[in-house]
């Protein structure tokens, strides 16, 4: 299991998690740079994500969304705001409606994402913040269908994949 | 300072959810009340090794149990699961899941082909 730390602080909405991984930064920064290889790492394999505009430069929107096992669809898009590659990516992730537009009532959760050059590879920084404790909640209902059942039945994959 | 606490609970939780009968034992309960006894019929193991289960995860406080005369009424507590720190966990399994299939990704042949090849061998991690 690539995952060094993880990092909970309750009264941010924040978390943090260092992931190490045996390739180089550019390999890395690579799968988010193309949204073939970026949608095999999305969703998780019940749930998979296909990416439909996707552009790494700041003010740019990407959309994807995530089929559930019934065929339906799940819209969210990104508004990047800052771009250093391959090093950091900084960008806001919502969610939007089945023509992927942004749903406006819907929390938006603030990104970082930093890849730094380390012996045999990459460690990479993912920071995740939400404005509230209502919009953590909103997240999982919307977001991560079926909220606790789901995250019990990723919990499968990432045993079998440890 | 919570942050010691909150790991212990997360270790209680991951504990609690690291065995695949909890797991399809959480999600029944989840989608309604059932008893222990109802509960037992499900799976090819002793009441008794059903009770034990059902005792982990009432322990991580994944689940209430109330009795109604002889049976023993149990009920995934939404409260637990909702509660903030649990739902940064959820998050953290759906990171977990990202990040091992990054890793899948970057091992796999067509991904280290185009590449330098990989110098750690990720599976002698573990």
């Amino acid at each position: 299991m690539p995952v060094t730390g993880v990092q909970k602080d309750i009264d941010t909405r924040t978390l943090t998690i260092t992931a190490e991984f045996a390739a180089p930064v550019e390999q890395v920064w690579g799968i988010y740079a193309d949204p073939r290889k970026l949608e095999q790492v999305w969703g998780p394999p019940t749930y998979p994500a296909t990416f439909v505009e996707h552009s790494l430069t700041p003010g740019a929107r990407v959309t994807y969304y995530m089929t559930s096992p019934e065929g339906e669809k799940h819209g969210g898009w990104w508004e990047i705001a800052e771009v250093d590659a391959p090093h950091s990516l900084r960008f806001r992730d919502g969610f939007a409606d089945a023509d992927l537009s942004p749903v406006d009532t819907a929390p938006v959760s603030e990104n970082v994402y930093r890849f730094e050059a380390i012996d045999g590879g990459t460690r990479a920084v993912y920071t995740s913040t939400y404005a509230t404790a209502e919009a953590l909640q909103q997240v999982l209902d919307m977001g991560m269908e079926e909220g606790a059942t789901l995250s019990i039945n990723q919990i499968d994959g990432f045993l079998a994949a440890a | 300072m919570t942050e010691g606490t909150n790991e212990d609970r997360a270790d209680a939780l991951f504990h609690a959810l690291a065995d695949r009968t909890r797991r399809d034992i959480m999600r029944r309960v989840l989608a309604g009340e059932h008893s222990v006894s109802a509960l037992a019929q499900h799976y090819d193991m002793s009441f008794a090794a059903v009770q034990k289960h059902v005792a982990v995860l009432e322990r991580a406080g994944l689940i209430t149990k109330r009795r109604v005369g002889r049976e023993a009424l149990a009920t995934g507590d939404i409260d637990t699961v909702r509660s903030v720190g649990s739902m940064l966990t959820e998050i953290e399994q759906v990171w977990r899941g990202r990040i091992a299939r990054m890793d899948d990704l970057l091992a796999s042949p067509s991904e280290s082909g185009s590449s330098s090849p990989s110098p750690i061998d990720t599976t002698k991690e573990h």
